[in-house]
């Protein structure tokens, strides 16, 4: 199925540096080497227009959201609230008030455990991936602590995705919430979400799936995932930090008890009392990130128009093309590595540690990650204390993926 | 990074005594040396590897969770003892470049009176080895902590 790199490298379906040379940050140096940024996994580089977008709304627009009682105030929030269904579109949300606006991908995760106490008690079960990230895996653990429930780990396969008979066999346990990524933070591997989630809906669970490293790679249809709970971050889909989006089905989000409270998520107060507003604002305390949502809507138009289908293919072929030059470079192990991953290679250099291999890359203008890669229950099923992990963007290009392993030549020479 | 929380109970009697609690290598200063004339990132780098090779090497038994630093995505420890009004460090990390920057910050501060190590300037001293790069609190070496669980040791 995979067409010969050069070939889809110089496709003529678009016009890739015309998409990297939207990004000013990759264009410099460090001492005379190109800065090589292949840590799109940890945050993705943002596009002039994400960039243009937030300066505008505070040069021109500035204002607080909500409490409109002059022009400006008007003009932001219904700037804000656009953005709002400008998300709704993008992941196909039933309705506008089932997207959340949180600080990222760990505050969504965080307020749905949360507002979930007063629904579970001693004994439940939480069935959470084994690869998941750390914010997926401590707030049900925190959870589980309030409530007396009991978190349990699905298996992984081979290819560190989650093995479908033993996620069967727990969820005969009838969990009450699931919670799983829809592609692994640390090895890109991925998850047939659809089929999980119904399997989950069956059983009778909850579900709650982490979308934070799939959304800028493929295409997320939340109804046709049916799950309960859809969360991620705006900074790994080309738009800025401190703002990601909790979707829910409206009936389960609405069940939620406020994670914070205060601020326009009021319906009346008094000192007897206090009542709540309704979706979305209720799950929305305080002065939201406004200029971030902006740039959030800034990113989801740049995405939008990407030429999607050879963008995909354009991704997946890089990915194939990385892999298979880190193995004719000889002493690497790749971990979990599939055609099928997305967005990441997971590596380790012979027996090295991966921080040395970090180190000397970061020498050369390479920027990768190297770390538990904020998994730790995975690097301990893969019995390694972490490893690199080099990412893809829209923008990484074939002289990246070259420049990353001569580089990394230059650090086998060194250390092996 | 977080602060370094390192008990004083970490201080050991045993191993370190012999191998760690006296001068260092002369091996050291000579790689530390070459580290500063070093032309290019790859010999800076193989010197910088060759210095913690010369730092003796912490017995596991001694590779002990309270005696950690914290903030390294590596692991390292580190031991303290005073003698003679002398401060002595044995420390190691399991990545080797970390290893190596450990070499010269003890350099820097073991067998060091307390006055000479409140007055070390950690800054000047990696910018001088062209190291500076090292030193930021982003950095995952873990070597601002380790530098601060020095100076911690030495002040108390």
């Amino acid at each position: 199925m995979t067409v010969p790199v050069d070939t889809v490298l110089n496709n003529d379906a678009f016009d890739h540096q015309a998409i990297r040379s939207q990004f000013p940050i990759l264009d410099q140096k460090f001492d005379d080497n190109p800065l090589c940024y292949l840590d799109t996994a940890a945050t993705s580089q943002k596009p002039t227009r994400v960039i243009n977008a937030m300066m505008e709304y505070y040069q021109q627009d500035n204002a607080n959201v909500h409490r409109a009682a002059h022009q400006l105030s008007a003009r932001a929030t219904i700037n804000y609230e656009h953005v709002r269904s400008q998300v709704q579109q993008f992941i196909n949300a039933a309705q506008t008030e089932e997207v959340i606006f949180t600080h990222g991908t760990t505050e969504s995760i965080n307020m749905v455990a949360a507002g979930l106490t007063e629904q579970l008690k001693p004994e439940d079960i939480i069935l959470v991936d084994s690869a998941a990230h750390h914010a997926n895996l401590v707030p049900w653990q925190q959870l589980a602590k309030k409530t007396g429930a009991i978190v349990k780990a699905i298996p992984l396969n081979q290819q560190l995705s989650i093995d479908i008979t033993a996620y069967d066999a727990l969820l005969a346990l009838k969990p009450k919430l699931v919670a799983i990524s829809h592609v692994t933070n640390a090895v890109g591997s991925v998850n047939d979400v659809c089929q999980l989630v119904e399997m989950a809906n069956k059983s009778g669970a909850l579900t709650l799936v982490d979308g934070a490293q799939a959304v800028a790679h493929i295409e997320v249809d939340v109804q046709q995932i049916n799950c309960d709970f859809y969360v991620f971050s705006a900074h790994k889909m080309y738009g800025p930090t401190g703002v990601g989006i909790l979707y829910g089905r409206y009936v389960e989000l609405d069940k939620l008890e406020p994670l914070l409270t205060g601020g326009e998520m009021i319906k009346s107060v008094s000192f007897e009392a206090t009542t709540f507003g309704s979706l979305p604002n209720k799950l929305e305390a305080g002065t939201p990130a406004i200029s971030a949502v902006i740039g959030l809507g800034a990113a989801i138009n740049f995405i939008n128009e990407l030429p999607k289908t050879a963008l995909i293919a354009y991704e997946q072929n890089l990915l194939v093309y990385l892999q298979k030059e880190l193995q004719n470079l000889g002493d690497i192990e790749l971990i979990g590595a599939s055609k099928h991953n997305i967005g990441v290679v997971a590596f380790n250099l012979a027996q090295e540690h991966h921080q040395d291999v970090g180190i000397l890359l970061d020498q050369q203008g390479i920027a990768v990650r190297c770390g538990h890669h904020c998994a730790m229950p995975l690097m301990q099923i893969l019995n390694i204390k972490g490893c690199c992990r080099a990412s893809l963007g829209v923008y990484t290009n074939k002289q990246d993926i070259d420049l990353f392993i001569k580089a990394l030549r230059s650090v086998k020479e060194l250390l092996l | 990074m977080n602060s370094p929380l390192i008990p004083l109970a970490a201080q050991v009697e045993s191993q370190p005594e012999a191998q760690c609690f006296s001068p260092l290598d002369s091996k050291v200063a000579q790689a530390v040396d070459a580290i500063q004339t070093a032309k290019n990132w790859q010999d800076k780098y193989r010197q910088i590897m060759l210095v913690g090779k010369a730092l003796p090497k912490l017995y596991d038994v001694f590779k002990q969770e309270h005696a950690q630093v914290k903030g390294c995505e590596s692991q390292a420890w580190l031991y303290h003892k005073v003698i003679d009004g002398q401060h002595y460090f044995c420390a190691d990390s399991d990545s080797r470049i970390v290893k190596g920057l450990i070499a010269i910050l003890l350099h820097a501060t073991h067998s060091k009176t307390t006055a000479e190590i409140k007055s070390f300037d950690l800054n000047m001293f990696f910018e001088q080895l062209g190291l500076s790069g090292q030193l930021s609190p982003s950095r995952t070496n873990g070597l601002t902590a380790l530098a601060n669980a020095i100076k911690q040791f030495a002040a108390n």
